[in-house]
């Protein structure tokens, strides 16, 4: 069994331990929690890639990758996520676990030493970030925003997003924009990662077979060079209750064969902190979560409307996102069945197959966290987001006692706010 | 059963080869919630021309692929919602080499072994079905060829090799798939799916002797006829084509490069040349060595570099893929540090580290029950056990990799794909 421990190691930093000896690998992951910002995001998404080329200790990307092969392979990977209105920056780590090294050695330790180091110790040049990594990374991290055209399911879904919440933090990408990437220097990145670091909220997690104590104790010492903040920011999250009078719509023109249609709903208000959340989370796996869902049973499988459609939930925010690859000439029949499987959900018609089917599915997905490291860790750092502490278990139990009438209930909150649609040309 | 420990690694492995010819094996985790089925049969993608009793048949390409689609339907219905509305999540998936259905679930988990038992080797075709299935497998062939990466790979292929099947999209092409009627699956489906040429794989909190006995009440007694394979004459050693260019809605160039090796024999030699290859990959271009550094540093390559070793029967590779401004530079990169390693050898502090290293990483990728089983399953079909891998390391030489390196990266084995952005304007 393992046990979570969540604790405050200085003010505003806090390191929570699953301690547990399933798994072949210890996971590590550091995170500064800031709040999303179109002005920020860019330049916050490139600090753990800067970060990641070097520190005063192992200068460039040479001597860390020996640092990680010595460590057995481990892997360190910078992170840039979006929770809600809370962007998370840091890296993410996976060592093999102290009990597989081959000749007994402590690997916990180092590695732990080595992810703050490249925290807290920079490889720098006339005091700032140096100007080759900084001018490389921007460059990666403008190709990867780029590239993000290059994948049109996720494109169609983020640019639905954007449109509808142009005038909400939510609406900014996690890795920032072009312009804004384009315009750092070392000097401002430098500014950037100090502000940060004083002012970011700080979440530590390990999950592998170490004590807690332990763990506490090596991360504290492996951070005491982190600068002492008693009042880091908790970023909030700004929900509206309504949509507007009209749905946007959005349409786009590529050299593509496959349409993309998005659909944005709000959630009237209803997020992760009402009772309802369970429901809500419910609602949306029967109307389009699953492989037993109104979209993929009755749009996709029985009238054959689309290559895929699915919906998912921003759990802080209050957003249901449908996605759907269609035929450019199937716009409006895709576009009104969506919605007609919607209705039926509103006016209750869930069949007992459909209701209990998407409750074991969720749970089954509550209870496979406990069984992967990385989803464990994605689990807590959402929570932690939004201030929750309730485990996958309490969520699953929650889970058993949603009725129909309340998924219903809670569907009828739901309000068509924006419309995306990306057609070919000629289309 | 049969139980195998691999102390080094911390796992153990339960098998049975049962009357009919299945092989069982079985990893119980019972800290685990969940718990992971795989089965799969040695028919895949690539597997287009056979012989069964005495006949030969050549299928359209896509066959495999399109027959995965339609196993889920059963007389009942569908098994697809069977397991989902059990609180499982089935799936399944096509390779080159094989097919594989599996599902996952915390709860009646061997009530759902019966139902993937029964709906992998009980065929249901209609022709209204199969000819539905069609507009769907259709639509998926447009998705993956809108995909500029998959395209590229796909061409990496048809530049290397000049007949081996290993050329050819697993899901087909619309043209292909619009051959495939009910009775193509019903041949494909005696040909391959029989117990004997099958495996099953299971991991979780599970009781082995209670795997077999629900594989034994729900799969046929007896062994059938299996079909043998043909791939056509052995390729040359040379790459086909050396270079191969397309252009496509991508926001940079984007590569796949690739040497044309020497097809594995099987069993532990098989297992062997993997791991020889990817240690000579990792000190070729691999994260930790010099030419990474030097090319990441010059901008040639970025963060989305990759690189692996692929080996099957008739067929095996190196590739690395990437975005890059100047694909044939990464190509000549390359080749000047084949030439170097060639002249000078590989550092013996490189080696250990990266010995080291990528022997974590094989131990740490165990925490995947899918990793495990499907590895399991193709280990099994190529003649060794997937985890023998933790005995071997020890045993692999510095030489071993340099020799790889010297007589596969060389210009005649080479092949490079680049998929460029449309420029506007332009007219093709």
């Amino acid at each position: 069994m393992s046990q979570v421990t969540h604790r405050e190691l200085f003010p505003g930093v806090w390191l929570r331990t699953v301690h547990t000896n399933k798994f072949k690998s210890s996971y590590l992951s550091l995170t500064l929690l800031t709040p999303l910002s179109r002005e920020t995001a860019g330049a916050n998404a490139l600090i753990p890639e800067v970060l990641r080329q070097g520190t005063s200790v192992h200068p460039d990307m040479e001597a860390l990758s020996a640092a990680l092969d010595e460590l057995y392979g481990g892997a360190i990977e910078p992170m840039v996520r979006k929770r809600g209105e809370t962007q998370c920056v840091g890296f993410a780590a996976s060592f093999l676990d102290d009990a597989y090294a081959l000749k007994g050695e402590n690997i916990l330790e180092p590695a732990a030493g080595l992810l703050c180091e490249l925290l807290l110790k920079p490889y720098t040049e006339k005091g700032v970030f140096s100007s080759e990594y900084t001018a490389r990374e921007k460059a990666n991290l403008i190709d990867r925003i780029r590239a993000q055209i290059n994948d049109k399911r996720i494109y169609a879904t983020r640019r639905l997003a954007q449109e509808m919440c142009k005038y909400e933090a939510f609406g900014a990408d996690k890795l920032g924009d072009e312009e804004s990437v384009a315009a750092v220097t070392p000097e401002s990145l430098w500014e950037r990662y100090q502000e940060l670091l004083r002012t970011a909220r700080v979440e530590v997690y390990y999950s592998g077979s170490a004590e807690p104590d332990q763990v506490a104790e090596v991360l504290a010492r492996a951070l005491d060079r982190l600068p002492v903040n008693e009042d880091r920011i908790d970023p909030g999250c700004d929900v509206r209750m309504t949509a507007g009078p009209e749905p946007i719509v959005t349409e786009e023109v590529m050299d593509v064969s496959q349409g993309k249609l998005a659909l944005g709903f709000r959630t009237g208000g209803l997020t992760c902190w009402e009772e309802e959340y369970p429901a809500l989370y419910m609602c949306v796996a029967v109307f389009g979560g699953t492989t037993l869902s109104k979209l993929f049973m009755n749009v996709r499988e029985k009238l054959s409307l689309c290559y895929y459609a699915s919906a998912t939930l921003e759990k802080m925010k209050g957003l249901v996102l449908v996605s759907s690859g269609i035929e450019f000439d199937k716009y409006q029949t895709a576009r009104d069945e969506i919605l007609d499987q919607l209705e039926a959900v509103k006016r209750g018609e869930i069949e007992d197959w459909e209701l209990e089917g998407s409750r074991r599915i969720l749970i089954g997905a509550c209870m496979a966290i406990l069984d992967d490291q990385g989803r464990q860790e994605e689990f807590w750092l959402g929570q932690t987001a939004a201030g929750l502490e309730e485990e996958p278990k309490e969520l699953a139990a929650r889970l058993e006692r949603v009725t129909r009438k309340q998924v219903a209930a809670v569907a009828q909150r739901l309000e068509l706010d924006a419309i995306y649609f990306l057609k070919g040309k000629g289309a | 059963m049969e139980r195998r420990e691999f102390a080094m690694v911390g796992e153990t492995m339960y098998h049975e080869k049962m009357e009919n010819g299945l092989n069982v094996f079985v990893f119980p985790k019972p800290d685990f919630q969940k718990g992971y089925a795989f089965f799969a049969t040695n028919y895949g993608g690539m597997d287009m021309r056979f012989c069964l009793d005495g006949e030969w048949h050549n299928t359209p390409a896509g066959v495999a692929h399109y027959l995965e689609h339609k196993m889920f339907d059963t007389q009942e219905g569908n098994a697809l919602q069977d397991l989902a509305a059990n609180g499982a999540s089935p799936n399944a998936f096509t390779s080159n080499t094989i097919t594989g259905y599996y599902f996952d679930s915390a709860e009646k988990f061997e009530d759902n072994l019966r139902i993937l038992l029964s709906f992998v080797s009980v065929p249901w075709f209609t022709k209204e079905s199969v000819d539905k299935e069609r507009g769907i497998i259709g639509q998926e062939i447009g998705m993956i060829e809108d995909n500029p990466d998959w395209k590229c790979f796909m061409n990496l292929m048809a530049a290397l090799y000049k007949h081996h099947p290993i050329r050819v999209s697993v899901a087909g092409s619309v043209e292909s798939i619009a051959q495939i009627t009910p009775e193509t699956l019903y041949a494909c489906h005696k040909a391959f799916y029989d117990p004997a040429n099958m495996t099953l794989c299971v991991a979780g909190p599970v009781d082995p002797e209670r795997i077999c006995e629900v594989a034994r009440e729900i799969l046929p007694r007896q062994a059938g006829p299996i079909a043998a394979k043909d791939y056509g004459e052995k390729e040359e050693p040379r790459a086909a084509q050396s270079l191969i260019e397309e252009r496509m809605e991508v926001s940079a160039p984007i590569f796949h490069l690739g040497w044309k090796g020497e097809a594995p024999v099987g069993g532990e030699a098989r297992l062997r040349q993997e791991l020889v290859g990817e240690l000579a990959l990792e000190v070729l271009l691999g994260n930790s060595s010099p030419l990474y550094a030097k090319m990441y540093r010059e901008g040639l390559i970025n963060q989305g570099f990759g690189y692996g070793y692929e080996g099957d029967a008739g067929y095996a590779f190196f590739a690395a893929s990437g975005e890059s401004q100047d694909p044939e530079a990464v190509r000549e990169a390359v080749a000047g540090e084949a030439a170097r390693i060639g002249r000078e050898g590989v550092d013996k502090s490189l080696w250990e580290r990266v010995k080291k290293g990528a022997y974590g990483n094989r131990v740490r990728g165990l925490n995947s029950f899918e990793h495990l089983c499907v590895g399991q399953a193709q280990a099994f079909f190529s003649g060794y056990d997937f985890l023998d891998f933790a005995g071997l390391y020890d045993s692999i030489t510095k030489k071993e990799a340099e020799e790889l390196i010297a007589s596969w990266v060389t210009p005649e084995r080479a092949a490079l794909s680049v998929v460029r952005a449309k420029e506007e304007g332009r007219r093709d």
